[in-house]
């Protein structure tokens, strides 16, 4: 049941008048719905809802961009991005490379965190070693065996055992804190998955950023106030922002037309035609960052959930590439998606890889498809359980019921197997070894590099998942594995694009796995407030106006 | 008295050792909760490590016995999601959701009694039909679709009441309450209806027949026989002997809206425990879902309890024959 037909029934104007008059006389003889439309324009508040919580707002204890996109607000890095995602100077006004493994960074002077302490190297050394303790969700952002020193009061450097060119690609949500303010308030650790005590971080948080915490309640309401003091400039004018976690679609969309929100995330690809007709509010839409693929499981020797015994007809290219081409992307793109996606041939967003927009889909071509299964001896198909998350992705669970009729028009029969995403990822990733034969997932880049997509999805993994960890099909094809390593400590740019365009070029070559589309980030924007949408989706306050 | 208690209080912790343990034997199927805590890139070894540091790895019956033993102590543990105690979290959820159920409840009475015995007094008037048409109505519609119907009438349409959330609360200190700020009475009305109707309809229907049931009997025939006013007829006499099934229905209905609060606290995001527990089960957050199955079993028994007692008062039937026993 949808929200678009509930409300086509009270679309009848004269009943609508009807109704409005009599609730408008009780209203008025009660004195009681006075003022209520919520929107306090004068004073420049800006609500906004997402269907998640803002859970901890300690900036280490979970690697999620909505939370890590919200504290952005709040706290910063070393380096920002701009609104096109390039790297420009936060808390380290330049840096330089004195060695290929040596990185100097010189920080900004003057500015102070939202408690008044000033922020120093110290600062910066405390941050490296609390993001790398016990109980990080942020041990990714450095390699293991970086060594941090401490130059002066306003110089670091890290010093790598191998180069490593993206080594400040993720820097932009490893958060500074503040070590004078972590130590008065028992917060020097990372609070560890087995804590019995709360954490001082639960509820607080203090950073350099344009915005300060002002209240926070989990799962309900966090508010927000401008940093009077902030070191850079700002283009808000917002006196307030106070989020809200609204976790039902229909009502999400409620509250930004009723006009209690000024911007909804995300905005179900259903209503969007419904919200960009009505007079309150609009949509904006943008190619996200985010991968849709599926995954085959090439690496057993006998392919699990299937009719196939003693065999895995995935180890074929062959197979691997009919299945690729019997699916139909425009038609997935049209019917399931809305028109919301942007169907790729790529394992990483083009924004993020522009070279990578050289690679094409394999064409949908049913008799070719066909072909190569007769080829490769399965010419009667076979049955397959296909795993599929059903809360995860966009219309996630829609897209493997495509792709499952799909696949039975070249004799495969799908019975699929879909649940919830906390099940799904024990099911098919490494906690139940990889139990599963075909599936999909989508992928980010949490670095924006596509070294990261490799490392993850791509490389070679044993059974328990030492490598390639999230290689769900556990593709593995020794090149890309050298390239990959290559890849990592190559600081030529030039270079360092052509062998990663190799890579993904062998991995579309051989079939290894199945990217379909980038799915799209739709904002329900209220009338009158001017947003920036990065592709990466984080909610930047201190570029949003309000009329 | 005090026998009754006693016995009362053991198998009340016969029952919440049983519901316990059916939770700990479910929460196997409720999928990975170390996956939902972690970035994407965290390694295996990480993974691996929290499973171990949760205990996650240790046999049902072990794991079981810990939480048994945590529990006795009052000590329910850390949400995995919100790293806060979760005695804590329902502390500050529980408020919501008793106000707005009490609110549903007292709605569901204020209309379903009037209603159940004008229909049952005058069984073929017009406005009779209406009732009961209104009330298959509410009986017959999922919850949610009566929220979000609610919610494009008064919210988007006719912008009177709010569409999600509880408004300003004050903190008393040990309760937060929506009940005393302008903001937070226009928002309980929509969900306070949408969690109520399917009560009232239940309320009206059961007066209706137990109306029906005792204006046949003798003694009422008796009283109108002795020419007493219709009115004392009705209510003092008919009504009060139709009222103990009518408080049982009720008592277990309360429980019921506490328990099932879950789909109307999602549908307006109603930051009670019934929303809390949705979002713990689609996390996998185990001492969330653990300690929340526990409270509502808590309920249920304290709830029979007080409608045992209820009854002895309305019904002096039922205290003769305890004594006899």
């Amino acid at each position: 049941m949808r929200s678009d037909a509930a409300s086509q029934i009270f679309t009848a104007p004269r009943i609508r008048a009807a109704v409005a008059a009599t609730l408008a006389a009780v209203a008025v003889a009660t004195g009681f719905f006075n003022g209520s439309t919520p929107t306090a324009n004068a004073r420049k508040t800006f609500k906004f809802a997402y269907q998640g919580n803002l859970n901890s707002l300690d900036p280490y204890t979970l690697n999620e961009s909505f939370t890590l996109g919200t504290l952005a607000n709040v706290a910063e890095g070393l380096i920002k991005r701009d609104e096109k995602l390039n790297i420009i100077p936060g808390l380290a006004v330049r840096w330089e490379m004195p060695e290929p493994t040596r990185w100097r960074f010189h920080l900004r002077r003057g500015v102070k965190f939202h408690d008044g302490s000033p922020f120093t190297a110290d600062d910066v050394m405390f941050s490296a070693e609390r993001a790398r303790s016990a109980g990080s969700q942020l041990k990714t952002r450095f390699p293991a065996d970086a060594k941090v020193q401490k130059i002066d009061d306003y110089t670091v450097d890290f010093v790598l055992t191998s180069p490593n060119p993206i080594l400040i690609s993720e820097w932009e949500t490893w958060f500074i804190v503040s070590k004078r303010w972590s130590e008065a308030n028992g917060a020097t650790h990372v609070q560890p998955a087995t804590a019995t005590a709360l954490s001082p971080f639960a509820l607080k948080i203090n950073g350099t950023g344009p915005f300060m915490l002002a209240s926070h309640e989990p799962g309900v309401r966090t508010v927000f106030r401008p940093n009077p003091n902030y070191w850079g400039s700002t283009n808000h004018n917002l006196s307030e922002v106070v989020f809200q976690s609204v976790h039902s679609d229909a009502t999400r969309v409620a509250g930004l037309l009723s006009g209690e929100l000024d911007l909804i995330d995300p905005v179900p690809v259903q209503d969007i035609a419904r919200i960009k007709a009505s007079a309150k509010a609009t949509v904006f839409t943008a190619a996200e960052l985010r991968t849709i693929f599926l995954n085959m499981d090439s690496m057993r020797e006998e392919l699990q959930h299937s009719s196939v015994k003693g065999r895995n007809p995935f180890k074929d290219v062959r197979v691997r590439r009919a299945f690729y081409q019997a699916i139909d992307i425009e038609a997935i793109k049209a019917k399931v998606m809305r028109g919301m996606a942007s169907p790729t041939a790529l394992m990483i967003s083009p924004v993020l890889f522009p070279p990578g927009q050289a690679l094409q889909r394999w064409p949908h071509d049913i008799p070719t498809a066909k072909r190569l299964m007769a080829e490769a001896g399965y010419g009667d198909g076979f049955q397959l359980v296909m795993d599929c998350p059903n809360d995860r992705y966009v219309n996630d669970e829609e897209i493997c019921q495509a792709v499952s009729g799909m696949l039975a028009r070249i004799g495969v029969q799908i019975s699929l197997n879909v649940m919830p995403k906390a099940q799904y990822f024990e099911k098919a990733g490494p906690t139940r070894k990889y139990d599963s034969s075909f599936n999909l997932l989508g992928w980010t880049p949490g670095s924006l590099d596509s070294w990261t997509i490799l490392a993850n999805l791509v490389i070679c993994r044993d059974a328990a998942g030492k490598g390639g960890t999230f290689n769900f099909g556990g593709y593995c094809n020794p090149r890309i594995d050298a390239l990959a390593r290559r890849i990592l400590a190559e600081n030529n740019e030039t270079e360092r694009d052509r062998m990663i365009l190799e890579a993904f070029d062998l991995l579309h070559q051989d079939a290894g796995m199945i990217p379909l589309h980038q799915q799209m980030l739709a904002w329900g924007v209220a009338k009158g407030v001017h947003v920036v949408q990065r592709a990466d989706g984080h909610i930047r306050f201190a570029w949003l106006r309000k009329e | 008295m005090l026998a009754f208690a006693i016995r009362r209080l053991l198998e009340a912790l016969v029952v919440l050792l049983v519901v316990a343990l059916i939770a700990f034997t479910l929460f196997r199927f409720v999928g990975d909760p170390v996956s939902q805590m972690v970035g994407q890139d965290a390694s295996v070894e990480d993974r691996e490590t929290i499973r171990r540091e949760l205990g996650l790895n240790d046999p049902i019956l072990v794991q079981f016995a810990r939480f048994v033993g945590n529990a006795a102590r009052f000590d329910f543990g850390i949400s995995y999601q919100v790293k806060q105690p979760v005695v804590r979290l329902i502390a500050e959820r529980l408020p919501a959701t008793l106000e707005l159920a009490l609110a549903a409840a007292l709605f569901a009475i204020a209309l379903g009694i009037p209603m159940g015995v004008y229909t049952g007094i005058h069984r073929d008037s017009w406005l009779s039909k209406v009732f009961l048409t209104v009330s298959l109505v509410g009986i017959s519609m999922p919850t949610f679709l009566i929220g979000i119907l609610l919610i494009y009438v008064f919210s988007v349409w006719l912008n009177i009441l709010p569409s999600f959330g509880r408004g300003e609360v004050v903190d008393l200190g040990f309760w937060r309450s929506g009940l005393l700020t302008a903001s937070g009475l226009k928002a309980l009305i929509l969900p306070a209806i949408t969690l109520g109707l399917f009560q009232t309809t239940l309320v009206t229907r059961l007066v209706r027949a137990e109306m029906l049931e005792v204006l046949r009997t003798d003694y009422i025939k008796f009283a109108r026989a002795r020419g007493l006013p219709e009115r004392a007829i009705n209510f003092g006499h008919a009504l009060r002997n139709t009222l103990v099934p009518v408080v049982t229905v009720i008592g277990l209905q309360l429980g019921a809206i506490i328990a099932f609060a879950i789909i109307t606290e999602t549908v307006f995001q109603w930051p009670g425990m019934g929303l809390m527990f949705i979002q713990a089960v689609q996390s996998a957050d185990i001492p969330v879902m653990a300690a929340y199955l526990l409270l509502v079993a808590l309920f249920f028994i304290i709830i029979n309890f007080i409608v045992d007692l209820i009854y002895v008062r309305i019904d002096p039937r039922i205290r003769v024959y305890r004594r006899e026993a």
